[in-house]
Formats: structure tokens, sequence, C-alpha cells
């Protein structure tokens, strides 16, 4: 994929990759996905990876479930999806709340900064809320330079400390789209 | 309004006679398909196949149970077959449960880990709130989803013949088995059930990886 580079010179497809390599070197073997541009670089290398298994979801609660799975089998996953997917979520996080499983996800949001498609507004604006409902935290990262910091601090959230995180790629991270 | 016991009774003795199909008794098919239990890892779903399950195996390290989150068996038995791809494991679960993420199965057959196999205990119904018809009842084939998502091996089992092969079935092969097992709508055995979702977690880690 080319390397796009936004108004500050910064390649995000690089931030992207940068990432992938994080979330390798913390462990994650298995990267579970709806599709969504925000995150095609991360599904794209784990399709490409030989340690890791890369799995196409149909709906994201299944990924919530699939989180849950890995860790009993002494395994670490990753949920990476829209913000449109985290409603479809809800009732598969009570496994997460009442299991105490570690969660991790990345949410790609949509229905935000500069959102042109006014469906996308119900769910992006309520991701925040729904998620701390159900008893995950929330982190966000907005520029490319602080990603790797935010989803390290998750990482370490997650696998040492036990707890659920998502974290918000923003819209003005990701780019918003014009439709 | 909840249903008077007299009007359950009622209702499941209708419902008998219009499934003369089925001659399977859940307490006597699970335990037999099963077998021995010890060879599994075992993902229970809610409803009756809880007390299906727990009453083969006990309450158990090797048996994560769930009472809630309807529709997660079978992924998390997906991602407990890549992450132990040298243990068999097993994902027991009930038409409604099945039915509420079935296309848990598409995703399931794409990946294919040959370490796992699903049971579908089918009742036809969702026998704790009230014995409703579900929609295996009313003309859904799950064996036929599961061939129409790609599943490779799959079997009905609906006789008493039909068990000791599945048995065979569900420890076998190499790729993801599923097995639809079509059952009376019979109250399934007594087992009091575990609710510590956080401790069967600990616990089914702790033996399975220390």
């Amino acid at each position: 994929m080319d390397a796009q580079v936004d108004s500050k010179g910064v390649s995000a497809a690089a931030w992207q990759h940068d990432l992938y390599d994080l979330l390798r070197r913390h462990g994650i073997t298995q990267f579970c996905y709806v599709p969504d541009a925000g995150h095609a670089v991360l599904i794209d290398r784990s399709l490409a990876d030989p340690g890791a298994h890369s799995i196409a979801l149909t709906t994201e609660e299944e990924g919530v479930a699939l989180c849950a799975g890995a860790d009993l089998g002494g395994a670490r996953a990753v949920l990476l999806m829209q913000s449109s997917g985290v409603g479809n979520c809800i009732n598969m996080l009570s496994l997460i709340k009442g299991g105490r499983f570690p969660f991790l996800t990345l949410v790609s949001m949509r229905g935000d900064f500069g959102e042109g498609n006014p469906w996308q507004y119900a769910m992006g604006q309520a991701t925040p809320a729904v998620l701390e409902a159900m008893g995950v935290i929330v982190l966000r990262a907005e520029r490319p330079e602080e990603v790797l910091d935010v989803v390290g601090a998750a990482l370490t959230m997650v696998f040492k400390s036990g707890q659920s995180v998502a974290v918000l790629l923003t819209q003005r991270l990701i780019g918003a789209k014009p439709f | 309004m909840a249903l008077t016991p007299q009007e359950l009774k009622a209702r499941k003795v209708a419902l008998l006679t219009a499934l003369p199909g089925v001659v399977l008794d859940r307490g006597d098919a699970v335990p037999k398909l099963i077998g021995r239990h010890e060879d599994f890892l075992i993902v229970s779903g809610l409803g009756g196949v809880a007390h299906d399950v727990g009453s083969v195996t006990g309450d158990s390290a090797h048996v994560f149970p769930l009472s809630g989150a309807m529709g997660a068996p079978c992924m998390v038995g997906l991602g407990i077959a890549l992450a132990q791809p040298k243990k068999q494991v097993l994902v027991v679960t009930g038409d409604g449960d099945l039915l509420m993420n079935v296309s848990a199965l598409a995703t399931i057959s794409v990946m294919n880990p040959p370490n796992l196999a699903i049971v579908c205990v089918d009742n036809g119904h969702y026998g704790e709130t009230g014995w409703q018809k579900s929609h295996t009842s009313l003309g859904v084939d799950l064996e036929t989803i599961a061939i129409g998502c790609g599943i490779r091996r799959t079997m009905t089992v609906s006789t008493a013949a039909d068990l000791a092969p599945a048995s065979r079935f569900i420890r076998e092969g190499n790729s993801t088995g599923f097995v639809l097992l079509r059952v009376k709508p019979t109250e399934p055995p007594h087992f009091k059930r575990n609710f510590d979702a956080a401790y069967c977690r600990e616990r089914f880690r702790r033996a399975l990886v220390g």
C-alpha cells in the first residue's frame, strides 16, 4: 500500500506498520476484524504473517467471544473494528466483564471529526458511552505520533493488569470520509 | 405472564406429539455422544446444554461454562482451538444459542481448525423461557446452514445408532466438524451450574497453561 502523507508530513501507513509490529512484539497472535479502511494495514499484515491468525468476522460480537477464547487458550488477541461495530458488541461484552477477561480493541472512528455521512453520527457519538457502560476503558489517539504510546499503554493495561480497553483511532488521525 | 406448571406441561406434551420424528432424549444422548469428556477442552452454551454438559463433566477445570452472552460458544471455541492446536476442542451449544450468532459458522469454516468440533443440541425450542418454538421447529435446518457456510464435515444425529459414529466423528478428522443432535423437547438433567465466570476462567487457564 502506498504511504499517505498528511498535512504534517507524517506517513499514515508508517504508523500503521509500526502499530502492527508493536502488537506482535506484545505477543498478539490472533487478529480479528470486520474490515475497515482505517485498519487496512493491520489486516493486510496479519494476512501475510505466518506467525499470526487473521480472522475475518461477519459481525464484531464474534470477535469479543473469540478474544475470550484466545485468552482461555493462553493466547493474546485484538479486535479491530469500526465504531459502528461497537454497538454490535454490547451484550457480548458481558462475557468480558463477568469473566474479567483481558480485552483489547482498536476502534477506527466514524461519525466524529469532519464526518460527511450523517448515518455515522448516531453510533459514532455513542461509541465512548456504550463502551464505558459495559466496563471498557476508553483511550483516544488523535495524532500519528501518539498512536504507539497510547496503544502501548493499552497493552500494559490489558495484558499486565487484566483490564478491557478500547483505543479510539479518531477521524483526526485516520482522516474523515468525505461521503 | 409466566405460564403455570400445568400450562407448561400441556405445552410440552403437545410439542412431543408434534415432533414424531425425534426420538432421542438429551439426558441419554449427550453423555453417549461426548463419551470420555477428558479428551476435550469444552465450551458449553447457556440453557439446557449447561446442564447436559455439567452432568457429564461435573464442575471441572477443562470446561468453560457460559450462562449468558448468548451466541458466544462457537467463537470462544474457535479462539481456544487456534491457541491450542494440539488439543481437541468441543463446543456444545443449543439451537437458540447457535441461531443467535449462526454466522459464526461462516467465520469458523474459513479458519477451519481441525481440532474443533461443534455439537448443537437441537430440541427445537427455547426451553428456559417457556418452551416457545425455535426456528428449527419451523423449517430451519442448522446442518444445512453449516454446509452452506462451508463446514466440510457435518452430520445429523437423530437415532441411537448414530451416537457411536458421532462420538468418533467429534474426535477425528482433518477439518472442523459440526454435529446436529436432534432431541426431544424434554427437561435436561439437573446440574448446579457454576455462574462465576472469572473463577472458571482462572481455573481453565491454570489447568491448561499454568
